[in-house]
């Protein structure tokens, strides 16, 4: 658990101005993304703009990674694919990552972010973050 | 004569940050637009920092840059008469943008047929031969996007959007 990264990742401005919090049970993670009309990407739909639904994935693998061990340093990412399954409307999102690997340099995360219904997602995220871990002693 | 398609896509350029509200809330401006192309800016500001030790922009920032500019890419490309939605969009970040620069995305609409769009983008933060990052991503025109499109069509011929 990185405490202190992941306070440091929440008041970033960027996370700070779209109002990103954490709902933890133990080391798990949800990940809440509170609807605003700013975010809203075509309001004729009203659909939220899918770089906003993709960055907050980004922001939640990121939290996930410091929440499962301790990072010296915020985790860079260094490729991500989303996938847009469905309009994400005009509701709160939330999300949650599974780590498929985590080694010394490179993570390998999926997120995948729900509105109403968990089984119905509208976006996944396929990404590898470079971390670096604290080192260990001998 | 008939409308051109760069007459039109002149006609609907304030709409492409004006229309969007988080395309507003980032500060995103719209550089050029042309057939099947689309040029975009993110102005750097503080309040969009990620990691306050750098000063760099959230990855987020750029994530929502070049989905847009992707996206206008593929409206334009599409001939700007259907809004396209994202189906999917890969990103490769090269480098942190510089702190105090403006990013700026280039989209290429490199195919467009039918109902589907495939883009190519490039974000930089000044020189084009030394990107912040790639996209590569594909848009359809969903049922949703078209009644969307057509309410646009409606909003903008009853003078609402003018």
């Amino acid at each position: 658990m990185s405490e202190a990264l992941i306070e440091t990742l929440l008041k970033a401005p960027y996370v700070a101005k779209f109002g990103v919090r954490f709902e933890r049970k133990g080391d798990e993670l949800t990940g809440v993304l509170p609807y605003e009309e700013h975010l809203v990407g075509n309001p004729l739909v009203p659909a939220m703009h899918g770089g906003a639904v993709g960055a907050f994935m980004e922001i939640v693998a990121s939290a996930a990674l410091l929440a499962s061990q301790t990072l010296v340093r915020l985790p860079k990412p260094i490729d991500i694919a989303v996938d847009y399954l469905r309009p994400a409307r005009a509701a709160d999102v939330y999300a949650r990552a599974i780590i498929g690997r985590s080694g010394a340099r490179v993570a390998n995360v999926r997120v995948e972010a729900w509105q109403g219904r968990r089984e119905a997602p509208v976006a996944t995220l396929h990404g590898h973050f470079l971390i670096k871990p604290e080192p260990v002693d001998n | 004569m008939p409308e051109s398609l760069q007459e039109l896509l002149n006609r609907l350029a304030p709409l492409i940050v004006d229309g969007s509200p988080h395309a507003q809330a980032l500060g995103l401006a719209l550089d050029g637009l042309g057939p099947a192309r689309a040029t975009m800016r993110a102005p750097y500001r503080e309040d969009l920092i990620g990691d306050p030790e750098t000063g760099v922009m959230h990855g987020g920032v750029v994530t929502a840059l070049l989905d847009h500019a992707c996206g206008v890419a593929a409206f334009s490309g599409l001939g700007a008469k259907e809004t396209p939605a994202t189906l999917d969009l890969r990103i490769d970040y090269m480098r942190p943008a510089e702190p105090g620069r403006d990013i700026i995305a280039e989209a290429e609409c490199i195919r467009a047929h039918g109902l589907i769009a495939f883009v190519r983008a490039t974000a930089h933060d000044g020189d084009e031969s030394d990107p912040v990052a790639t996209a590569s991503a594909a848009f359809m025109v969903t049922r949703p996007s078209r009644e969307a499109a057509e309410r646009v069509r409606k909003a903008i011929e009853s003078g609402a959007l003018s």
